[in-house]
This record gives structure tokens, sequence and C-alpha cells, in this order.
């Protein structure tokens, strides 16, 4: 299987890029670096500015400001073909007059490597990628995935340390995207080329990247592992962006006393961030909760309601949805709580993480609600 | 049921068909007629006078000249005009400031009648102080007499063919081009291969349907756009410039043979149509449909 050389990743490091047309501003001072070998995803929501990037690093389009460095080489000025780095375009952009095997070693054609070499790597994309019984193929007679491993085939063949996706799988089915994501994960892992993957799916960027950009409106919002993308959220925007349903964000109002504590402690306006999986219904809880809604989803049931005014939602096993109009107690972990400054949406990092939901003195359940997971079907 | 929606739809196309058999199947047949039988003069009726037209015709060196000619004008014409509306196509697909001013200018000839053009060459050609001559006049030649002189006479009639056609050409390669999505130039670029490849290797094989297609056009019009002929040479000097249809507008309308015009006419369509399928022939393995 490790037939393919594999080849040292290069670092990519960008600095203060820009990107203007006329008026708009698709791309204003990113800074960012890819570590070499490091599979790192650019997520972000539409129109963010994503594949703009990924294209000036690709050299597909021009920067109006700042330097693009491969391998700490400046390559800003220089065009494509001169990048030593391989793409995969969302639309696959297969050659649809070649055949399979004529869109795989296309590059190496250009290039012009030896015939015997030509078909030697082939041999080796084609077992590698399962592309061997359709090589004599047209594009047009694959299937969506088959055309995908193709398009991947062209980009692995020539060993590039560099390798630039634009949603490689947004046009697969749901089925074929997850098995595809492993693939190519393991495949990034195994030729050890520095990937960088444009994706508007979370999903997909949590999954996969060793290192997530995440971007909105032409800058960058936060830059972190996965783990810590979800775990400590640096903006309101990132918080409410990774996850699915979104975080709960409630103003410093909703939680009234405890809110008006905290702000005071901590000087300016906050916003409350928690997950709906991490909050949980207790009798004993501090929050209350008027259930407006549920939603079942077969694992699991989705409460909708409001916290001291402001819509939220609540994770929940999925038997035990609770009836509209009912006021639920509901806790949270300490540590589940995320500070926002309401003013700039950026995260306030609170130093006794214990501390902020006891407040000793609360009569839990003084509202009289009654435990709605005992009998929910009870009048 | 069914036999109800086959009458309608014989029905529904019976206005279509009507057009195309009275108007073209109708005459070609009656032309092939016309080609077995003598023609009538005065009192004297048409009779069946069997291959006797086309005996005339193998043994017409008027009619060999003017095939000879067509080929030429065919050979001459048709490359330089399809290899001129590619570059044109090319050149005003990229944006540059002006396009559409130049789009418009490569158009132009093909917006003209043939007519128009040919009084508008006639006045570059005209010896002595036509464009042509006033230019090389600035450098102290002499005067030329390009539509007089046999050697140069068909010539002069290609440059006009090809400056009315490329501009017609490139609007089908123009529309091929911008179908042909941008990624795929993209994708060649970052494998390493530069301008002329990516033409060749990729843009080339992808218009290879409208190449076809313009090619059929091409050789057609070559057999069929005679028009210039009556404004600049007549077919002359000495039949140097006359071509297969300006022959048979002579033999039939001017001396009106309309029998061995009819004949001519027959060669001329079977010419046609064999060439046509040639094309399609010689093209089908170098063409991706898509
Ligand atoms: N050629 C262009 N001319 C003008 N504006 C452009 C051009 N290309 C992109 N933009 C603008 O730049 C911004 C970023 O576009 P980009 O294609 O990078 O978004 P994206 O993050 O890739 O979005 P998506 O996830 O939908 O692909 C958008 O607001 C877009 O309108
Ligand atoms: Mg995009």
């Amino acid at each position: 299987m490790t037939a393919i050389e594999t080849q040292q990743g290069r670092a990519i490091r960008l600095a203060g890029i820009s990107k203007h047309w006329g008026e708009t501003t698709a791309l204003s001072e990113i800074s960012v670096e890819a570590p070499a070998g490091s599979f790192t995803a650019l997520l972000g929501p539409s129109g963010c500015g994503k594949s703009t990037l990924l294209r000036i690093v690709a050299g597909l389009e021009e920067a109006s400001g700042g330097q693009v460095l491969i391998g700490e080489e400046e390559v800003t000025g220089r065009p494509a073909d001169k990048r030593d780095l391989s793409m995969v375009f969302q639309s696959y952009a297969l050659f649809p007059h070649l055949s399979v095997a004529e869109n795989i070693i296309f590059g190496l054609r250009t290039r012009r490597v030896a015939r015997a070499e030509r078909m030697a790597r082939l041999a080796q994309v084609a077992e590698l990628l399962g592309l061997a019984p359709y090589l004599d193929r047209k594009p047009g007679q694959l299937s969506g995935g088959q055309q995908q491993r193709v398009a991947l085939g062209r980009a692995v063949i020539s060993q590039r340390p560099v390798c630039l996706m634009d949603e490689p799988l947004s046009n697969l089915d749901a089925k074929l995207r997850q098995t595809m994501r492993t693939e190519l994960r393991a495949l990034q892992r195994e030729l050890g080329f520095t990937m960088l993957y444009v994706t508007h799916d979370q999903v997909e960027a949590i999954t996969m990247a060793d290192q997530v950009v995440l971007m909105n409106a032409g800058r960058i919002e936060q830059v972190a592992s996965p783990h810590d993308l979800y775990e400590r959220p640096a903006t309101i925007f990132a918080a409410r962006f990774i996850g699915t349903p979104p975080m709960n964000i409630l103003p410093q109002s909703a939680l009234g006393e405890t809110g008006a504590r905290l702000a005071a402690e901590l000087g300016g306006d906050l916003a409350f961030g928690m997950r709906p999986e991490a909050l949980r219904p207790d009798p004993q809880g501090l929050l209350e909760m008027q259930v407006t809604g549920g939603e079942y989803l077969g694992a699991d049931a989705l409460v909708q309601g409001r916290i001291g005014g402001a819509e939220a939602l609540m994770r929940v096993p999925g038997q035990a949805l609770p009836e509209q109009g009912t006021a639920l107690r509901v806790a949270l972990a300490p540590q589940d709580l995320h500070l926002f400054d309401a003013g700039t949406g950026r995260r306030i990092d609170y130093p006794q993480p214990a501390s902020p939901m006891a407040r000793p003195g609360h009569p839990a359940g003084s509202s009289g609600a009654m435990s709605p997971l005992s009998n929910p079907k009870e009048p | 049921m069914r036999k109800r929606e086959w009458i309608y739809g014989w029905l529904l196309i019976l206005p279509a068909l009507t057009l195309i058999f009275l108007f073209t199947h109708f005459p070609a047949v009656l032309t092939l007629l016309h080609s077995v039988f003598s023609t009538p003069r005065g009192r004297k009726a048409a009779h069946f006078v069997g291959p006797a037209n086309y005996e005339r015709m193998i043994h017409d060196p008027v009619f060999w000249k003017v095939l000879t000619n067509n080929l030429w004008y065919a050979l001459g014409t048709i490359p330089v005009a399809i290899a001129l509306a590619l570059l044109m196509a090319v050149l005003v697909n990229r944006p540059f400031p002006g396009r559409a001013l130049s789009r418009m200018a490569f158009f132009t000839p093909t917006i003209l009648p043939l007519i128009a053009v040919a009084n508008i060459w006639l006045f570059f050609y005209t010896p002595g102080f036509g464009l042509i001559d006033q230019i090389l006049g600035l450098f102290g030649q002499g005067q030329t007499n390009l539509l007089g002189d046999p050697a140069t006479a068909l010539p002069a009639l290609m440059v006009v063919a090809v400056w009315k056609e490329a501009g017609f050409f490139m609007i089908f390669y123009l529309a091929a081009l911008q179908a042909i999505p941008p990624q795929l130039a993209e994708a060649a670029r970052i494998e390493g291969a530069g301008r002329w490849t990516i033409f060749r290797r990729i843009t080339f094989p992808l218009l290879m349907p409208t190449t076809l297609f313009v090619s059929i056009n091409a050789v057609i019009n070559s057999f069929r756009l005679v028009d210039h002929i009556f404004i600049l040479t007549n077919g002359g000097p000495d039949n140097a410039s006359s071509l297969l249809l300006f022959y048979i507008y002579e033999t039939s309308f001017r001396y009106w043979d309309t029998a061995y015009g009819a004949t001519l006419t027959v060669v001329l369509l079977a010419l046609l149509c064999l060439l046509a399928i040639g094309q399609f022939f010689f093209f089908e393995r170098k063409v991706h449909y898509k």
C-alpha cells in the first residue's frame, strides 16, 4: 500500500493576506500557518472567503496584499505551476475527453516524466484508490464517488508536498461522504503531505482536521484544534458555528441575579453560552426552563424552551420529552458555562471555573415545578 | 387510443413536412429529372436523352476548370477561415478593455450582405486608386490588377470569402469556449501545463464538435457563396475565378441551357452530400460529445 513514496509535507504560512474586488473586501489581513504534514481545515459560512484564500495559496488568484510562504520560500508572485502543489476542485475539474488513466497522469505528462515511470505510478495510484477497473473509461461514465477518486488520484500521483482541496466531498451523498472522510484522512496521513482543506461543513472539519481555521466575513475567528474549538470557542460566532444544534447564547438578564453578580465581578455586559448537550433536567438545577416544544430525533430529543425569557435548546434522552408548557428545573456543570463579552463577542476566561453557578441559598425548585421526568403523562 | 395519438402526431408535423417536400425534396427530384431530358427550346419540347447531358459535362473543359477552381477555393478558404475564427475567438474570450468592441468588429463582416462586402473590396482592389494600390504606392510600387490577372483573381476572391466567414465562425467558437468550465484550465495549470499545452490538450479537443459543425458549414459555403463573383470578376478572366455554382447560374440563366444547368446541379448536390458524410466519418473518432 505504501508503494507511493511518502513525501515530506511543507508548511504553508500566510502573512497579512488581503483581497479586494473593487469595493468588496473578500479577505482582510489573514495570517495563519499550516504546519508541515498537518491537516488544516478552512471552515466558515458561505461567502466568507475560504475559496478565495485557497486560490491565493494555489496561485490562481492574486492577493491584493500580504505574502504566501510555502516551506519558508516566498511564492506570492509565482504562477500556479511553479508552486509545487496539487489541488482538488469542488467540481473535480476532470478532463471529459480524456480517459481516467490520462486524467490521472496528466501532470506527469506535462512534466515529462518517462513513460515507464508514469505507468508504474499510475498502477500504484489506481491500486490505492480502487480505480484499476475504470482506467479506460471517460469521466462521464463514472459515478460521483468514482470521479472524486480520479480527482484525488490526479492530485496524489505527482507526490507534491502540499495538497489543496476545495469542498471535495460536497457533491457526494451523506453515506459516501462519511467513508470518503475517513479515506481522505488516512490517505493524507499515509502520504504525509500538508493538506489545506476548505469546507463549510463543521462535521468534516471537526472529524478530519488537526487544526481548524474558522473564518467569518473575510476574517479569522479562531485557529484551534477541533477539541479546543468545541470546548473553548473564542467568540460567540465560533460558539454558535460549531455544534449541532448551536450553543445557546443567553443575555445577562436571563440569568437574573447570578448574571448581575458575574457581570459586576468581571466588568461589562456579558453573554452566557451553554451547549444544549451540557444542560440537563435536574430538580436541584439553578435555571428554570419554560418548555415551548420538543423535537424527537431518535437517539435523543431536543427540548425547546425559554430560560429567563431567552430562547434555549436542551438535549435530553429520546424517551423523556417533557410536555409543552411545563416549567423545568435545569442544571449545568460549572465548567460548561462559557462567558462572552456581549459587546465584542470575545470569550472571557473566568478564573474560578467551579464557582459561577453555585450560589448558596438559592432555593432549588422554589418555583414549585414538579419534575417532569418522573411521569410526563400525568396531568 | 394509440392510433389517435399517431394521427395527431402526423397532423402536427404536417405543415413542416409540406414545406420541406414542396421546397426541398420536390425541386431536388425535379432537378434530377431535368438532367436526363433535353432543354426545351421554342416549340421543341424537352425529350428524354438519358445520360447525354452527363457525357457532355465530362467533355466540357469549362466544367473541369470551375471544379478545380472550386477545390482550390475550398482548400484555400476553409482552413484559413477556421483557424482565423478560432484565433479571434480565443483572443476576445479573455477579459480586456474594449472586448465588446472587438467582438463586434470581428463579427461585422457577417452582418453585411456579401454584395455590399464585394463592393467594399472592389474599392480595395481597384487598380490605380484602390486602397491596396494607394498603400503600395507609398512604397513606390507600381499599379496592380489583382482581379484582372488570371493568377491572382481567384486568390483575391478567397481573401474576401475568408474575411466574410471568419467572424461568423468565431461566434460559434466563442460560444463553445464559454461553455468550457474555467476550472479545467485551472486544474491543468496546477498540473504544470502552459498556455499552449492547455490549448492543445484541453481546449482544442473540447472544441471538436464545434470544429465539425463549422467545417461542414465552411465546406457548404465554399460551394454556395458566389455573390461576390458577380461584383468583382464575373468569373473572369477566362473563367479563372469562376466557381461551380457561378457556372450553373451562367449556364441556366444566361444561356438558358436549363437541362445542362440541372445536370451540373445534380453533381453539386452529390458532391456536397459526399463531403458532409465524409466529414462525419472523418471526425467521428476525434470528436468528444458531452
Ligand atoms: N471574481 C469575484 N469578483 C468579485 N467578488 C468576488 C469574486 N469572487 C468572489 N467574490 C466575493 O468574495 C467573497 C468570498 O468568496 P469565496 O468564493 O471565497 O467564498 P467561500 O467562502 O468559498 O464561499 P462558499 O462556501 O459558498 O464557496 C464573496 O463575498 C464573493 O461574493
Ligand atoms: Mg467556495
